[in-house]
């Protein structure tokens, strides 16, 4: 098992290698120190000493990834790829262009408002998917299977921002139920988080109902289903105790690739809702034009996913005995 | 003076490949049995008859042509070198059929078949004296989706967002289709080293979170090109073509971020294809690889095109309103439904509401998503039958 794990995380390496380099290239050559420098210090009336200046400040006045007026290994060490990207690697964010803050620090407060309202929302919507969707495979082929389904699918032909917006004004304006948006601490944040969580909630339904009745229904259609029914087992006895274990792959496999985004936050939801989570951070960063702060949330972001797939592959062999190390 | 933008393009290749395939399928025997099952899935064909309406709407809103500016003589104005000078305006097919609702502007809000103003304003009596009340519309009764801020009125505004729509869900999908195939069935046909290199470059791209990617190459590629609304000479190449299109890039950024699902497919499938025997016979025939990678991989794994080319369809058209309502999608001169409920956000705290705005581009989406969302699952049945229920 430790050595399958070891190897996985050395299969990864070239991928956050690939990663760290694409935006580099990105950042670095495509969009130039001086692009960035004039962007930051305003399009207008910017002289080349001020560009020259804001340059030598944030560390960007070196070659991109080869500096030809060292000598030997400072060759390398002293351009903008080494001092500026590669210490991504192992998570030194440095500060950000704009302001100068602690991107490293800023993420580790953030973090918590977004965790606070990606993890219900991620659960709910968890347990609410597979219990409907089971009870559409339990009634498949009945009418409240196939209203189910149509249900579904007009719920996700729906646009999120309408879920937010419409939700905003009704449960928040009109009834008054909930506060539109704000975030607290500790207990009170509770009232603030029950309206992003339920339109959160909602606004995913569809698809992953959809999504995990297929899932079922696949399995219903197996060998060892028909043996369970066989031997007398009831419908309910089938689904739950046959059916949903050997669903647990593809569920899995959903579910260990939105871990990135528990992180994260969702973008939009974070703007609605005046979170101060890092989706949050991550858009007044775009409409900042901030670029060291989106390259670390790009980086961040990319880290997670393949943890997510490393954490995936090993939870394969834990539902699934037939899945070896391999 | 003909106008082609590069997503102009990409509309008349959607509708050039819609009657190929028509017509096609008219002698083909295995799209003549897809189409049968399509015409029999009457659900299926209503469905059709929306979309036809929104790619109708997207091809006259993507013919365009600006005219000569007229001088105070009544003759063309001519530039000082002897050329006729055009106006910057280029107006399309849409916008000159609809010229009655595009020009009736009012001053301000107004709500559907209203007669009066949203807004209260001072004006003079019957009687003579200065009384605040709302003042009759200019053309009352005409707007049927009311009007918004500037007085525009909303269903124009709403059908001019068709073609973004359109645009952004069929033209992300055309541009990656030649990387997707030409990767998926490289990797999947040669194997060995190329597949390795074709595997770590989608796994590398695939975990970069897509919002973030899209963000970024927005930031640096988008500022710059035609971002909607007039044309400036800066942007026009060979007289009439505008090539550096925001909304293109945002196609192109799209297809970069989503091209990964659709070679991992093709890839897999071409994995299985290459092992099956009319593969084999013909190699064994002497076959060079290119012949059986044209004649019998790339047909094959068509199907597999076609059904995410109408699956993610959908799902194309919302990410475009999150990415618009964000400021990375289309720009703000644009028509697009994102840039509509952007707007709509603010208009919903006011007194009273301003609903219109925000209930059109909630119906003319829906109205777009809810049959390319049914229509797919019927192509996929249709062409696939061993993925029924999948």
């Amino acid at each position: 098992m430790l050595t399958y794990i070891i190897r996985r995380i050395l299969y990864a390496i070239p991928i956050v290698i690939g990663v760290n380099l694409l935006t580099a290239v990105l950042f670095f050559y495509v969009n130039t120190p001086d692009d960035m420098a004039r962007k930051i210090l305003g399009e207008k009336n910017v002289t080349a000493t001020q560009v020259e200046n804001w340059k030598r400040d944030h560390g960007y006045n070196l070659p991109v990834f080869f500096n030809g007026a060292e000598e030997g290994a400072a060759k390398i060490s002293e351009t903008i790829f080494f001092r500026k990207s590669l210490p991504l690697l192992w998570l030194d964010f440095g500060r950000s262009d704009r302001n100068n803050i602690d991107i490293g620090g800023e993420i580790k407060t953030r973090m918590f408002p977004s965790l606070a309202i990606s993890l219900p929302i991620f659960t709910c919507a968890l347990v609410l998917d597979l219990f409907l969707a089971m009870m559409l495979a339990y009634y498949r082929g009945t009418y409240l299977d196939i209203w189910g389904v149509v249900l579904a699918v007009v719920l996700m032909s729906v646009s999120t921002l309408f879920y937010i917006i419409g939700g905003q004004y009704l449960l928040g304006k009109v009834l008054k139920l909930f506060p539109i948006s704000g975030f607290d601490t500790g207990i009170d944040s509770i009232k603030f988080l029950v309206l992003p969580v339920v339109i959160g909630v909602l606004s995913s339904l569809g698809v992953g109902v959809r999504f995990y009745r297929t899932v079922f229904l696949e399995e219903i259609n197996r060998d060892y289903v028909r043996t369970a029914r066989a031997k007398g087992l009831g419908e309910g006895a089938v689904l739950f105790k046959h059916a949903l274990k050997n669903a647990m792959i593809p569920i899995l496999t959903n579910v260990v690739v939105s871990i990135p985004f528990l992180f994260y936050g969702s973008l939009i939801m974070e703007r609605f809702f005046a979170i101060p989570g890092l989706g949050s951070f991550t858009i007044d960063a775009i409409q900042a034009q901030d670029f060291a702060i989106v390259r670390s949330m790009v980086y961040l972001g990319s880290i997670l996913y393949i943890i997510g797939l490393i954490l995936t592959d090993i939870s394969y062999t834990l539902v699934d005995p037939r899945v070896r190390f391999e | 003076m003909p106008v082609i933008l590069a997503t102009d393009l990409i509309i008349f290749f959607l509708v050039g490949a819609i009657v190929y395939f028509i017509i096609a399928s008219q002698k083909d025997g295995s799209l003549q049995a897809v189409r049968r099952e399509l015409v029999k899935n009457r659900l299926a064909m209503v469905c059709m008859a929306f979309l036809a309406f929104y790619v109708a709407v997207a091809l006259l809103d993507s013919v365009r042509y600006r005219d000569a500016v007229v001088g105070d003589d009544g003759k063309e104005a001519l530039s000082e070198g002897g050329s006729v000078i055009y106006s910057p305006e280029a107006l399309s097919l849409l916008d000159r059929a609809l010229s009655g609702i595009r020009t009736r502007t009012e001053k301000t809000y107004s709500a559907p078949f209203a007669s009066h103003s949203y807004a209260k304003e001072s004006m003079e009596g019957a009687s003579g004296g200065i009384v605040r009340g709302y003042p009759p519309l200019k053309y009352p009764r005409t707007h049927w989706l009311g009007t918004d801020r500037v007085g525009n009125d909303v269903l124009f505004i709403a059908l001019k967002g068709v073609r973004t729509g359109v645009v952004i869900g069929a033209g992300t999908t055309l541009v990656i289709i030649p990387f997707a195939i030409f990767f998926g069935v490289i990797a999947g046909f040669y194997g060995g080293a190329i597949d390795d290199i074709v595997q770590y470059i989608y796994t590398t791209l695939s975990s970069i979170p897509g919002v973030l990617l899209i963000v970024a190459f927005m930031l640096l590629f988008g500022s710059s090109g035609y971002q909607g609304g007039l044309v400036s000479e800066v942007h026009v190449v060979w007289r009439a073509f505008v090539l550096n299109d925001r909304l293109f890039w945002l196609c192109l950024i799209l297809g970069i971020t989503s091209w990964t699902d659709l070679c991992r497919l093709i890839r897999g499938e071409t994995l299985k294809l290459r092992e099956l025997e009319y593969v084999q016979a013909s190699k064994a025939f002497g076959a060079g690889k290119l012949g059986i990678i044209y004649r019998h991989i790339v047909p094959n794994v068509m199907h597999l095109v076609l059904i995410t080319f109408v699956l993610q369809f959908s799902g194309l058209v919302l990410a475009e309103a999150i990415l618009s309502y964000i400021g990375i999608g289309v720009g703000p001169e644009t028509g697009s439904w994102g840039n509509m409920i952007n707007t709509a956000r603010l208009e919903l705290s006011r007194e009273p509401v301003v609903w219109w705005n925000l209930l059109a581009a909630f119906a003319a989406m829906f109205a777009l998503v809810l049959p390319a969302n049914i229509f797919g699952d019927a192509v996929r049945d249709a062409l696939d039958p061993r993925l029924r229920y999948k």
